[in-house]
């Protein structure tokens, strides 16, 4: 618990933060080329979709991506709320436009697998729909973050939003899944079948892990350059005033 | 006790005099649906389809309409400090005013609602089980809506920030409302899907008052 008050500090969050951020960089570039090579070329088609397969790659874990990103919001807002720690604050605003760019490109890319396979470009499916709201749900808290003058009002605004919205996740995603049954039969939300190979579950992984990797490294970029710009406004507001 | 109650018809009488508030919620409930015929063709059985859709979504962007006031004058001149100063805790003062949008918003649009739904051609004996979900979901909706309300109130343009923030959070009532009304239609009984909208209207009853006192104890600072 002593690091985590200690990361209250700006001056050493900056510390830490520019010590780790070559390194997540550097992760993120290695692992995509890995991942990005061996899901686009070294890894097998699949016997049914063919080389449509390949979206995958990228369309699965950007939806992890994007649930995880609210996640990390949420818990953050609630650290922010209850020990009003303010680089929490920085964190889960910093991570909705990032959330929201995952969630976007796994709603792209199910549309774009949806219409080989399925023959056309919207599906509702009952996992998409969930993505499509989870996206309304960030673009909320983006519209709420910067509704207010005060910045620290808008922050704490948008944790609750934050908090209220993860409560409601899992039950946004039941009802969807319920809709989905009663309005078309299952014909089109069946895909898969056999479980997944293991050629085609590293590729899977690592790209996981280099979507994450790239999401710490954006997240902590734009949290610094927050500091930044807060540390810039409170020296001009001291020249305009001396 | 008597806070609530006073706080309740305070609310109820305030709307009761200011009727055309209220009104102008529910003509555009019947305007909404109106619209409908016209844009998907007056055949019967189309609308007949679509029916209890469409009153439920039109009765949804209704709410939206009618929620940013439910804060915003008392916010405006003052007496919402002194209701957060008031010994009752403010989660209660929440309950309170959900309570009376949902009386002066709520009943209205669900007493409107089977005449629309005739309107759209809806059969008789969906008409009950129509009001009924409407009846069980709605005070969710004035419930979930207080939360957004609260977090809007010290916002300039709040209107449509409100509906972005909690059209996404009530998709669950929407699903569950419509699915009791096409279920029974179906003959498959629409009793499940009026549990769990009962249960999603009961979680709301007790977590909502208080992120709305949260909220709204943010923007009196």
């Amino acid at each position: 618990m002593a690091s985590f008050h200690g990361l209250a500090n700006p001056a050493r969050f900056m510390r830490y933060s520019g010590a780790i951020l070559p390194w997540v960089g550097g992760a993120t570039v290695i692992l995509l080329i890995i991942g990005l090579y061996l899901a686009l070329f070294a890894s097998p088609a699949d016997y049914q979709q063919g080389e449509t397969v390949r979206i995958m790659y990228v369309h699965v874990p950007a939806a992890w991506m994007g649930l995880m990103v609210y996640t990390t919001m949420a818990v953050a807002s609630a650290v922010a709320l209850i020990w009003k720690h303010p680089l929490a604050d920085l964190v889960a605003k910093s991570s909705a436009p990032i959330g929201a760019g995952f969630t976007f490109v796994c709603l792209v890319t199910g549309s774009l697998w949806g219409e080989p396979m399925w023959g056309t470009w919207g599906v509702w499916d009952a996992r998409l729909t969930s993505m499509l709201i989870l996206l309304f749900l960030y673009l909320g808290y983006i519209a709420l973050v910067d509704a207010f003058d005060d910045p620290t009002k808008g922050a704490k605004a948008a944790a609750i939003l934050a908090l209220v919205g993860f409560v409601n996740i899992p039950i946004i995603k039941f009802s969807v899944d319920w809709w989905n049954t009663l309005h078309q039969p299952a014909s089109v939300a069946k895909m898969g079948g056999p479980s997944i190979d293991s050629a085609m579950l590293w590729p899977l992984l690592i790209m996981a892990v280099a979507f994450t990797c790239f999401y710490v490294t954006l997240m902590f970029m734009r949290v610094r350059t927050e500091i930044m710009a807060r540390k810039l406004r409170s020296l001009r507001m001291a020249q305009a005033q001396g | 006790m008597n806070a609530f109650a006073v706080i309740v018809s305070r609310d109820v009488g305030l709307a009761l005099r200011r009727a055309a508030d209220t009104l102008t919620v529910i003509m555009f409930f019947v305007l909404a649906i109106v619209l409908f015929p016209l844009g998907v063709g007056p055949e019967l059985a189309v609308l007949a389809r679509i029916a209890a859709g469409t009153v439920w979504v039109a009765a949804l962007l209704s709410a939206m309409l009618s929620l940013e006031r439910m804060f915003q004058a008392d916010y405006e001149d003052g007496s919402l400090e002194q209701l957060a100063l008031a010994p009752a805790p403010l989660a209660f003062v929440v309950l309170a005013k959900a309570l009376a949008h949902w009386l002066t918003t709520g009943v209205p649009l669900i007493l409107v609602a089977p005449l629309l739904a005739i309107l759209m051609n809806m059969p008789v004996e969906g008409l009950p089980i129509l009001m009924l979900s409407m009846a069980i979901g709605t005070p969710a909706l004035s419930l979930i809506g207080a939360i957004g309300a609260a977090l809007t109130v010290g916002v300039r343009r709040g209107g449509v920030l409100l509906s972005l923030l909690v059209l996404p959070l009530v998709t669950p009532i929407l699903i569950f409302g419509v699915g009791a009304v096409e279920a029974t239609l179906t003959g498959l009984g629409g009793r499940p899907h009026l549990l769990i909208l009962g249960g999603f209207t009961t979680a709301s009853l007790f977590l909502a008052p208080w992120a709305a006192a949260a909220a709204l104890r943010l923007s009196l600072d």
